[in-house]
């Protein structure tokens, strides 16, 4: 009995070693990169048509812009992926960063209101009463007004937030600051945020995009922000978001588009090297533009070799890898419902990815 | 004539050495916890134990500040659900397979209770996630809330992510626990006890109640307790279950309310918190506290089991 | 209704409330397993074992499969059983030759309580300590977290397994003339054999499924093997990854890599049973084989 079982043991152990010794034996080349689940949809494809392209295998794990801002902190990713640019705190722990910018998307709001088709109608000011706990039923005035032709149901709104670091709350976070006074005083802009749940109010936390698209779609009666790729992937009904131009707006590639247009315009981006906690899309100036709209940022240090595990061909796997995302990977944004990069941000972008150094030496781009 | 060797005192020390591997997980554990919670322990001090916010964000109105305590309280009254709803069934199964089980079904019924702990935590919480919270939103808690709606406890429109599922899918899970142990408890009674109270006239349910479980009383005590120390433990299931709030909206006021464990706490957001600052301090001292906690409980346990008779570890894990 | 006949409906009323007590414990499992049969079988295949995974915002594209996850969950296994189990085993020899003293009494004591840590508490431990020297995440790291675990449970089920082997095979050996430490390597330990291999085959199932530990060792990715400094797959991760996922084709992935984990899981503990079904008892023939 004894010697059989050490017999399957071995026989087991032969197995494993050799499967896992065959395939680590094939030449990859390898890169590690954490973040956002914001552009997750998006970067998994890319990566997918990168691997089969250029044979470099980029894990991205989508853990939230918080996790890959902490991971890019401790040197133990390549690069990060975040919809919040550094803040200072952030900027100081991880000094000579980049910001680079691979691709634009916008925070929906999605709702599952049994008989409410998609299109009602909020502002931005409604929103941060809701998820401030102030509205709590899905026909009070507040919403009703902005209703008319809408009979709304005399239920309890739950209102879903990401519980975990996310970028997408920041951007989120970002917009009600700016729509309610009272909320940028007690609540604020950040990736976390201490929620706000009066008596009478519930609201539900998530891990990720995923999850707060899989709560609202699973809970009648629910309220959440969710990436414009995972809305309109699932078929979600979304709200029509009043814009700084009195209009009302559904989410769309077109209205997301002349965001971008009209706030790149009359802003000016900084350096890749520069803080970009200024940055940002939100209430574009266009009369048709959607109003929250952001950014979502790659991040890498500027000076490669101080990231753990760095040498010279992962550095230069790296370079061409976020050169590739800035210029060919874009064509795979309008399918999956993210906006290509206007030439003025891939400039910058070009501008930024050449400055990437390993021990002092330039890195080629192609 | 020599009674031991050099190699026999060698391999004692050699043994003696590894064996203390469990000590070192300990201090290494207790230690890496403990420094990294110093920061805020420091900043805040009692009120983290006390204290309901959880604000990571200062604003101008209000600093960033950590509070712990709905998330002790959350791990208490989900581990509380677990024990109220899990101890009676698991009785139920030990009384079932010594005192009633014909001989032929008690092998393979304790065999599909055991089958119960080799489930997966991860499959738990999806089965929770896709399956179980409806039967319970649909036909507990909406029942609940409908009728019984003014208590307190049943407040709030149910949608099965909330304290009362989490509590309930904790109790499935520590079902094996407690019941093999009480199983052993309740077999070690001996058998003079069952006689006597039989020759008396006593009904079988009388025997029980009045008799065996009376003795066996500390045993089970001691069962509840590791049963506690496991519900306490759990992560991903409740994870999954719990709904996720934050703050002081996750201090349990009602079973339907969203909530959120100490352990459920850290596995949303301890990834995502960056090294040397106040929050990663703070998802590393609730670990701490559940650390504490979880040791509390089971030394406890330990020293009431084992008092009354060996316990095979492991196996019946 | 007299007091006897009332008496006996209590009594009758108990027998059926304990058997309905089973029956509440069992129909959880037996849902759990048709859940998971049911909505994981339609995803097997070989492809599905063997492919790594696609992105699912590709429109059409098949889901791939969960090769990864299947290759990363093995390779744990066989790290952590390399580190793990010499250790667990040579700590559970001291407990059980040696363990008469205030040392063994609170190392006993300290084991117990670890097989009851919360696995998240490891995961953060191991974090802190490996991932954040080592700089990366690691296979290593996991490997260390889960062995957190099986370690305490090894070593406790050892002793019990060494303590079933009565006195006097021991003492016939000793009094043969053999060493004590070779009485225990090559007597007392193969007598045990049968307890120490289902032990340890349970803990390898109890840290197959741990996902908590390894969500912040491993990381998790959607490729192969990549090397000890690279993060790597696990079914329970992926599990975990895909259920949180909107996409119905990433849940319906989630759900296949749910019914493999449960198979793994549960082979190892039935074939746990059928072996100790059949218990071998060849004390003495094992002292006549030292002798040769």
């Amino acid at each position: 009995m004894n010697r059989k079982i050490a017999i399957a043991i071995i026989a087991i152990v032969i197995v494993v070693v050799g499967v896992f010794a065959y395939l680590y034996l094939s030449p990859t080349m390898t890169l590690v990169g954490s973040g956002a689940t914001f552009p997750y949809p998006l970067l998994s494809v890319m990566i997918s048509h990168y691997a089969q392209e250029t044979n470099v295998h980029v894990t991205y794990d989508s853990v939230g812009s918080g996790g890959g801002i902490a991971a890019l902190e401790s040197k133990i990713v390549d690069f990060a992926a975040s919809d919040a640019p550094l803040g200072a705190t952030d900027m100081a722990k991880a000094p000579g960063s980049l910001h680079i910018p691979e691709t634009i998307g916008a925070v929906t709001i999605a709702y599952n209101v049994p008989g409410i088709p998609t299109g009602l109608n909020l502002t931005g000011k409604a929103i941060a009463d809701i998820f401030a706990g102030n509205v709590t039923m899905w026909n009070d005035a507040e919403i009703q007004n902005l209703n008319p032709n809408t009979t709304l149901p005399a239920k309890n709104i739950v209102t879903v937030h990401r519980s975990d670091g996310s970028g997408t709350t920041f951007i989120f976070t970002g917009y009600l600051s700016a729509s309610s006074p009272a909320w940028n005083n007690s609540v604020g802009q950040g990736k976390s945020v201490n929620w706000p749940s009066p008596p009478g109010s519930t609201s539900l936390g998530a891990i990720g995009n995923n999850l707060v698209a899989q709560d609202v779609n699973n809970t009648q009666y629910t309220i959440g922000y969710v990436e414009l790729a995972y809305a309109l992937q699932n078929g979600f009904t979304v709200a029509a978001i009043q814009n700084p131009s009195g209009n009302w707006i559904m989410p769309s590639l077109s209205t997301i588009q002349l965001a971008v247009q009209s706030a790149a315009a009359s802003t000016g981006l900084p350096a890749g090297n520069a803080s970009w906690a200024n940055v940002n899309l939100l209430n574009a100036h266009d009369p048709q533009a959607y109003p929250i709209v952001s950014f979502t940022y790659l991040l890498v240090y500027q000076e490669l070799n101080v990231t753990s595990g760095m040498t010279h061909d992962r550095a230069e796997a790296l370079v061409k890898f976020l050169w590739w995302v800035v210029h060919d990977g874009q064509q795979y944004s309008p399918g999956l419902e993210y906006v290509k990069l206007p030439a003025n941000v891939v400039q910058t972008d070009e501008a930024t990815i050449q400055s990437i150094t390993f021990n002092r030496q330039h890195l080629p781009t192609s | 004539m020599k009674i031991s060797s050099l190699e026999d005192d060698l391999f004692k020390i050699l043994a003696a050495v590894i064996a203390a591997s469990a000590a070192v997980i300990l201090i290494v554990t207790g230690y890496t916890l403990f420094n990294g919670a110093l920061p805020v322990l420091q900043r805040f001090g009692t009120y983290f134990f006390t204290g309901t916010q959880w604000n990571p964000n200062a604003t101008p109105l209000y600093p960033e500040i950590y509070g712990a305590l709905p998330y002790l309280l959350g791990t208490l009254v989900t581990a509380a659900i677990a024990l109220l709803i899990g101890v009676p069934i698991s009785l139920g199964i030990a009384i079932f397979l010594v005192e009633m089980s014909p001989r032929g079904l008690r092998v393979p019924v304790s065999y599909l209770i055991e089958l119960l702990a080799a489930v997966p935590s991860v499959i738990y919480g999806l089965w929770g996630l896709f399956v179980f919270r409806f039967w319970i939103s649909d036909y507990v808690e909406t029942p609940l809330h409908t009728y019984l709606g003014w208590f307190p406890a049943f407040r709030g429109t149910p949608f099965g992510l909330d304290f009362l599922t989490a509590g309930i899918i904790l109790a499935i899970m520590i079902i094996p626990t407690v019941s093999s142990i009480s199983r052993e408890v309740i077999r070690a009674v001996p058998n003079s006890i069952r006689e006597g109270a039989y020759s008396i006239g006593a009904t079988k349910w009388e025997v029980i109640r009045n008799w065996v479980l009376s003795y066996g009383r500390s045993g089970i005590f001691g069962a509840v307790i590791l049963g506690l120390g496991r519900a306490v433990g759990e992560t991903m299931a409740v994870t999954m279950l719990i709904g996720n709030a934050s703050g002081s909206a996750a201090m349990p006021t009602s079973l339907f309310k969203p909530g959120q464990t100490m352990s459920s706490l850290i596995a949303n957001g301890f990834l995502e918190s960056s090294p040397g600052t106040l929050l990663y301090s703070a998802y590393i001292s609730v670990g701490l506290l559940l650390l504490l906690l979880s040791l509390l409980i089971n030394v406890i346990a330990q020293v009431m089991v084992t008092r009354i008779f060996k316990v095979k570890g492991g196996a019946v894990e | 209704m007299t007091s006897y006949t009332y008496r006996k409906f209590k009594n009758r009323l108990f027998f059926v409330l304990c058997l309905g007590c089973v029956i509440i414990a069992v129909v959880p499992l037996v849902s759990i397993l048709f859940e998971v049969i049911a909505r994981g079988a339609p995803q097997l295949s070989l492809q599905f074992l063997t492919q790594p995974p696609q992105p699912p915002s590709l429109p059409g594209q098949p889901a791939g499969g969960i090769g990864p996850a299947i290759q990363g969950t093995l390779i744990l296994i066989v790290l952590t059983s390399l580190i793990g189990i010499p250790i667990g085993v040579m700590s559970g020899v001291f407990l059980a030759e040696y363990g008469n003293n205030k040392y063994a009494a609170v190392t006993r004591t300290i084991n117990d309580v670890l097989t009851e840590f919360p696995s998240i508490v490891v995961g953060i431990t191991v974090f802190l300590a490996v991932v954040l020297s080592l700089g990366h995440f690691s296979p290593i790291a996991g490997a260390v977290a889960l062995s957190f675990i099986l370690i305490p449970i090894v070593a406790r089920t050892t002793e019990e397994s060494l303590k079933l082997v009565p006195n006097s095979t021991r003492e016939a050996s000793l009094a043969l003339g053999v060493r004590r430490w070779r009485t225990i390597v090559s007597v007392v330990l193969p007598e045990a054999g049968s307890g120490l291999v289902t032990g340890s085959l349970l803990a390898v199932a109890r840290i197959a499924g741990e996902t908590a530990p390894l969500i912040m060792t491993i990381l998790g990715s959607q490729y192969f093997f990549q090397g000890f400094n690279q993060p790597m797959d696990a079914l329970p991760l992926r599990i975990w990854r895909d259920v949180t996922s909107p996409y119905p084709s990433q849940i319906a992935q989630g759900w296949g890599a749910a019914l493999v984990l449960i198979l793994v899981v549960l082979s190892l503990n039935i074939g746990v049973r059928v072996a100790t079904a059949r218990r071998s008892n060849g004390a003495h023939a094992r002292l006549g084989e030292i002798r040769k």
